[in-house]
């Protein structure tokens, strides 16, 4: 970075200094390691992989047959018991994405322990949970009712059943949450745009608490047969499921689909402190950009990717010798070297200090949901000072200066992150978090 | 109790999730037992599902209880 790329940085940061400050005060996970936040990240560092054959239908005759779907199973082994989360007679008013993000932004809230008591209280908390795709497999359940004749026996729930923004819908009903209820649809950028918006929310004033995410569940017919079509997904992998997400690798023929989601409390700083809340950690800076190149693919040497990180420095006030620690996009199709390439081009020599994992290697892309449970592990990143590790990393394709984790877990000091998420459509989005 | 009024509970108590001693002959959907608008329309569709009988819109406005709903379908099956 030249000097007046630096100076340019420095004033931005002054620019900046007057805002209200974003910090996270709540967390919640479900998805392919599992439930809850703790056990998800143990598993995670510990090196444990969430993908599998697909259970919840046959696959036989799809090219791919590998997902990472959220495990079953009593709470206390880290599992999901739906009923548990959602009164079972409200289940068939929603489809699964909309489950996930109800199970995730519970554990969200009641970790953050805010309760608000009076209206205007109330009236400061919003919600912002995104999706990527929405309710597909309700979608094509109703298809199938329409063409059969029986278009008078449509759920009158079919339509808020797979509409994107009733997670926000839902979460805010629940918990009585009056203030701004927003949903983000980038595709798989949507988890990181949340997080952003939401955080610029609260920095505007909207709202002084705001619950920010994504939420998934595409391991359907539709889902892996469409992804298949677009030649994203996996196939060389389904007799051993767990080597088929492997960014970087030479070997990576795709991504694996996972489901699941990931929820965050965002909380005015002085709010949280006055309350005595429990602070994981600090939204800093945050960045966008467009392609403006093709609908799947990133351009050569992804521009796009550089400059949505360039400007989450400039907002955070930072350099590239800030960050310790990337969270790639790195799904394990072809781009990942792209994404690499624009990581180091961005970062010059302090590419050589850099820690920069895929944790899509061990729980699958959960799309919509992908950059809120990374942004979640980079805040566990920086609090255990680990960074998690990218499985699968036997031969690179690409050589790098960059340590990208290969296997296992590393001890390392990391302070501040950025997590990446680029999505369909060119739409990258990168979010930087800290300690607090 | 006739199999239709059976049949009838069953489908309430599946459906808005509530316990069977409350689904009692005068229970109304929307005041005793919990259901919304969009409930009632998804009643009304799972009542014309199961005994093959079409209840027209402002038949089905008319079910507001669960007597209603057994009155209506058994005078439809009787005629």
């Amino acid at each position: 970075m030249s000097n007046g790329e630096r100076a340019g940085l420095l004033l931005s940061a002054g620019m900046n200094s007057g805002r209200r400050r974003v910090v996270v005060t709540g967390m919640g996970i479900v998805g392919p390691l599992g439930l809850g936040v703790e056990n998800v990240w143990s598993r995670l560092i510990a090196g444990e992989n969430g993908i599998g054959k697909i259970s919840q239908f046959d696959a036989s005759d799809l090219p791919a047959q590998v997902a990472g779907e959220v495990p079953e199973g009593p709470r206390e082994e880290g599992k999901l018991t739906l009923s548990e989360w959602v009164p079972t007679k409200d289940q068939r008013k929603m489809d699964r994405f909309i489950h996930m993000g109800l199970v995730a932004a519970t554990e969200a809230v009641e970790d953050s322990g805010w309760k608000p008591q009076t209206e205007e209280e109330k009236c400061r908390t919003g919600v912002m949970i995104g999706s990527g795709i929405g309710g597909l497999q309700t979608i094509y359940d109703a298809s199938i009712t329409v063409h059969e004749g029986r278009a008078k026996r449509l759920s009158p729930f079919f339509i808020p059943s797979a509409l994107i923004n009733l997670v926000s819908g839902h979460v805010s009903i629940k918990y009585g949450f009056q203030g701004p209820n927003h949903s983000v649809v980038t595709a798989c950028a949507t988890g990181v745009h949340a997080i952003g918006d939401a955080a610029r929310l609260i920095m505007f004033g909207d709202a002084d608490v705001m619950v920010a995410g994504g939420a998934e569940a595409t391991v359907c017919p539709l889902g892996i047969a469409g992804f298949c079509s677009a030649r994203a997904l996996s196939t060389g992998f389904n007799a051993t499921p767990q080597q088929a997400s492997r960014p970087w690798d030479k070997d990576r023929d795709g991504f694996v689909m996972g489901e699941g989601s990931g929820i965050v409390v965002l909380e005015e700083y002085e709010h949280a402190k006055a309350r005595g809340a429990k602070i994981y950690g600090e939204i800093i800076g945050y960045g966008m950009s467009g392609d403006a190149y093709h609908i799947t693919a990133p351009s050569e040497g992804h521009y796009g990717a550089y400059r949505a990180m360039r400007s989450a420095l400039q907002s955070a006030g930072l350099t590239t010798a800030d960050i310790n620690y990337v969270n790639a996009h790195g799904t394990s199709t072809m781009a990942d070297d792209l994404e690499l390439e624009a990581v180091e081009r961005l970062f010059g020599d302090d590419a050589k200090k850099l820690a920069m994992s895929s944790t899509k290697s061990a729980t699958g892309h959960l799309l919509g949901a992908a950059g809120a449970v990374e942004a979640i592990f980079s805040i566990l990143a920086i609090r255990d000072n680990v960074a998690p590790p990218t499985l699968n990393l036997d031969n690179p394709s690409r050589e790098s200066v960059i340590d990208r984790v290969a296997h296992t877990a590393q001890q390392r000091p990391i302070n501040v992150a950025l997590s990446n998420s680029f999505g369909f459509g060119g739409t990258n989005a990168s979010l930087i978090v800290r300690g607090v | 109790m006739s199999e239709i009024a059976d049949k009838v509970k069953k489908i309430v108590v599946e459906h808005l999730g509530v316990e069977e001693s409350k689904v009692t002959p005068e229970a109304s959907f929307i005041d005793d037992l919990g259901a919304d608008s969009l409930d009632t329309v998804e009643l009304v569709m799972a009542f014309e599902e199961a005994f093959n009988v079409e209840i027209p819109e402002d038949a089905a406005e008319k079910i507001t209880t669960v007597k209603d709903a057994i009155d209506y379908i058994e005078k439809q099956k009787a005629a």
